[in-house]
């Protein structure tokens, strides 16, 4: 490998960076002030590459048209943003902070169909920068012209932003609210405003961001995950509302990638690496690294800790067996009502094991504190362990469902060791990488997990073939697992761990272990997980990639805080809920994601407890002090 | 009358912090808020700037009921608040700080600038752009009452302003407050210090376990010695 070539990865990783350092400002710059996680930034960039290549179709493909567009881009995403701020998240902000999340998670899920509609599922490929479409030779080296356009536009950026933060009054008041709003209001400051026009240009440097791109990247729908991953990336590793960590944080990625496809296969110590295969999830790699170094990024700070708020919750009751047990046996029943209804038969054992999944991520959103944004890696990895334990190893199906928690138990075992070291959003974000590196590993396995494929021929033997037989197994399983959780909860384990939760230092002082416990729950809710991954793989014959995805992850996530994160049974509600849901609009329009991010608001703006807390609220109500 | 606040309730979750409490604040005067620590002071401060929400009582604050108002707008009005744990801006210069603060001037209220506010704190003057996290508890606590009057309000609450400060400060904030009454202001502290709060105030009110106890000027106070010792006394 060459100087040169080595060179011109780098002239190309630091072009990639700049869109990337964009994207994660607006995010840093929007969670500093507002403290809301805004999954739908990477949406904002999509729709500012699709708003682009629009306006450069109808301005024409001159410089004014395609730098028009881009100044269009900017300025109607920042708009949307300032819109999606004062039609939704202003509502909600004394609401817990994961209902904000999932508020811009169905804000997602809405731009998707938006996109879909207007732009089609087609990659859209938009033109060259007139002006500036032809390459430099840099030492033998063809770069595009745009690609220095690009790494000279990031900085600029950054002293525009850090002039903006530092040398005006609204940057004043922006740091000021950062650290403390409520005292920036106290002091006579209109927070909403200041809000709005936070999210204002925050999704202005998203859609920057994505509109920049228009020559180098085609517009395409799977933009919003795959830029919202690489953006919370880039943001923790520089330090949450950092913009030079940001920065920093974004060009040590942008190179690192570059450099591992450059280095492409070498041979370390007689060992194949594939450096270009590497590239997928070396930035969760660096993420990894960086937190376990430093928990709060490169350039972060440790989070000022949040006021309490004094409020009062109230333990929830533990659900008696003996209520909960003909529930079971009637929903066992069901086969018998319907016997010809298959498609009732799936949704039914899908719902079993949605449920388990989502109780299983609950007891670590609830009563331990530590949101996951990744817990289809656990799902996912049980399922390959099962579907592999079989197919390869020859091993029984009844073995390999009974084995494969253990496999998922013992992934959450190594990941949690990380994960329980961080709080708060670092931790779901370190979560999240722990699950990107997962799916990638799954996805580029091919000799051992089919890769994009997936695994086919995973069925159950003679005795289970029956759809109801195999509902009734999932149907004892799940609920033994839901009962296992639960009674956990209200052991001795339990309260330590919601003590943990609510005070970390009161429980260290007590003597409890907070970090050690919180690991045990992590791999406790891995194991749970798996349990479910197994038993969905053999429901459905075939596995693929998509079980260990950033998508299934925030299915999960969703179900837990549609249902309710403070409830017990809200994680059911939430799974049989989802799923029933995503069924019935998946079949009846191509558009059910909309319609699915439409219901999502509705509820989310209507019972901020959660489906099970708002309905306990309303039943409190009707019935005052029964 | 300046400030009148009647029959406030205000709640933490369940706990009932304040039961009916009622007082008033004339123009140009000094009002102590006197009790205990828990006793419900503060309470009462936050629920008049509206960042605690009274659950039931009348605020009003010259002429206008505030009560149930968001913070800022309670603030535009020209009612300041100073916290009692000064929550400076440890990343913004003492410029900034008071820049955060900054209101239109506002007529019937002395109009502050920095370099007036420098008159009145020397101290800050000379460190104009340092960070609020680099000084000390008493600069602090000076750069919260200063970037409360960058809005030049028409009466400041004060949360415990002698809390915590050494005795020469102490008598430098008492130096202060009289300042500000001299300059027209009216001005609301709460403090559990009767000594501080004899050097600067008119009148007191007393409050224990979230009700009013006492009120009436201070010569009263002195001389009423059974309300002290019942409502004060550690």
């Amino acid at each position: 490998m060459s100087f040169a070539s080595i060179l011109a990865q780098l002239l190309n990783g630091l072009a990639g960076a700049s869109s990337l350092f964009m994207v994660a400002a607006g995010l840093s710059l929007i969670f500093g002030v507002t403290r809301v996680v805004n999954f739908a930034h990477g949406s904002l960039y999509m729709l500012g590459l699709y708003v682009a290549y629009s306006t450069v179709e109808f301005l024409g493909r001159t410089p004014l048209g395609f730098w028009g567009a881009i100044v269009v881009a900017t300025i109607v995403i920042g708009a949307l943003g300032a819109l999606i701020e004062i039609a939704i998240l202003r509502r909600i902000y004394r609401a817990p902070e994961l209902f904000q999340l999932l508020a811009t998670f169905a804000v997602v899920l809405v731009i998707k169909d938006v996109a879909l509609a207007i732009w089609g599922a087609e990659e859209l490929v938009g033109p060259r920068a007139p002006g500036l479409s032809r390459t430099v030779e840099i030492m033998g080296r063809r770069v595009p012209q745009y690609d220095l356009a690009l790494i000279v536009i990031a900085p600029l950026l950054l002293l525009g932003l850090w002039l903006a933060l530092t040398r005006t009054r609204w940057g004043a008041l922006v740091r000021a609210a950062t650290q403390d709003r409520e005292m920036v209001g106290a002091l006579g400051v209109d927070e909403r405003k200041l809000f709005t026009g936070v999210f204002f240009v925050g999704a202005a440097l998203a859609g920057l961001g994505g509109a920049l791109q228009l020559p180098r990247e085609p517009a395409n729908l799977g933009l919003d995950l795959a830029v919202i991953a690489d953006a919370f990336v880039v943001t923790v590793v520089g330090g949450l509302g950092s913009i030079p960590g940001a920065f920093i944080a974004a060009i040590l990625i942008g190179v690192v990638k570059a450099f591992c496809i450059a280095l492409g296969t070498q041979s370390v110590l007689g060992l194949e690496i594939s450096f270009s295969k590497l590239t997928l999830v070396v930035e969760f790699l660096v993420m990894a690294i960086v937190l376990v170094v430093r928990p709060y990024g490169l350039l972060g700070r440790p989070p000022a800790q949040q006021r309490a708020v004094g409020e009062i919750t109230t333990l929830p009751n533990m659900p008696d067996w003996r209520r909960w047990l003909p529930f079971v046996a009637l929903l066992a029943l069901i086969p018998f009502a319907a016997p010809d209804d298959r498609y009732l038969l799936v949704l039914l054992t899908d719902i079993a094991i949605l449920s388990l999944f989502a109780v299983s991520l609950h007891v670590l959103m609830g009563p331990s504190g530590m949101v996951s944004f990744g817990h289809a890696a656990y799902f996912g990895v049980a399922a390959y362990a099962a579907a592999i334990l079989m197919r390869k190893v020859q091993l029984p199906m009844e073995v390999a469902v009974a084995v494969a928690p253990f496999v998922a138990g013992a992934v959450a075992l190594v990941y949690g060791w990380f994960c329980v070291r961080l709080s708060g959003v670092y931790l779901a974000m370190l979560t999240l990488a722990f699950a990107q590196i997962t799916w990638s590993v799954i996805f580029q396995w091919d000799s051992l997990t089919g890769g994009s494929n997936g695994l086919t021929g995973v069925w159950p033997p003679a005795w289970l073939a029956d759809k109801r037989v195999y509902f009734w197994l999932t149907l004892v399983l799940c609920a033994l697992g839901i009962g296992l959780l639960w009674r956990m909860l209200f052991s001795p384990f339990g309260y330590a761990l919601r003590a943990g939760r609510d005070s970390p230092l009161r429980a260290e002082a007590i003597g409890i272990d907070v970090r050690r416990l919180q690991w045990f729950a992590f791999a406790l809710a891995g194991a749970f997980a798996g349990l479910g991954g197994a038993l969905f793989a053999f429901s459905k014959g075939s596995i693929s990639p998509e079980l260990a995805s950033i998508a299934q992850s925030t299915d999960a996530l969703v179900m837990v805080l549609l249902g309710g994160v403070e409830t017990i049974t809200g994680p059911i509600a939430g799974a049989a809920i989802f799923t029933w849901l995503k069924d019935e609009l998946a079949r009846r329009t191509e558009y059910w994601r909309s319609v699915f991010g439409l219901v999502i608001l509705a509820l989310v703006l209507l019972f901020p407890q959660g489906v099970v807390g708002g309905l306990a609220m309303l039943w409190r109500r009707v019935r005052p002090a029964s | 009358m300046m400030l009148h606040v009647e029959g406030l309730h205000s709640y933490y979750g369940r706990a009932h912090i304040l039961a009916d409490v009622t007082l008033e604040a004339r123009e140009g005067e000094v009002l102590a808020l006197l009790g205990r620590n828990g006793a419900g002071k503060s309470t009462t401060l936050k629920s008049v700037i509206g960042l605690v929400r009274p659950s039931a009582g009348a605020i009003t604050f010259a002429g206008a009921r505030i009560e149930g108002l968001s913070p800022f707008r309670i603030a535009r009005l020209g009612l300041g608040f100073v916290p009692e744990d000064r929550r400076i801006f440890t990343d913004l210069s003492v410029m900034e700080n008071l820049e955060v603060g900054r209101q239109a001037p506002r007529g019937g209220a002395p109009t502050w600038t920095p370099d007036r506010l420098f008159e009145l704190f020397p101290n800050l003057g000379r460190m104009r752009d340092r960070p609020g996290g680099r000084m000390s508890g008493g600069e602090q606590q000076m750069l919260t009452i200063a970037r409360t009057l960058m809005g030049n309000p028409r009466c400041v609450l004060l949360d415990e302003p002698s809390e915590g400060l050494a005795p020469l400060i102490v008598e430098q904030m008492a130096k202060t407050i009289r300042t500000l009454k001299a300059e027209g202001l009216s001005v609301v502290l709460s403090e559990q210090n009767l000594h501080f709060s004899a050097m600067v105030a008119d009148r007191a009110v007393i409050i224990e376990k979230g009700r009013v106890r006492f009120t009436g000027t201070m010569d009263e106070l002195r001389a009423d010695e059974q309300a002290r010792t019942q409502y004060l006394s550690v």
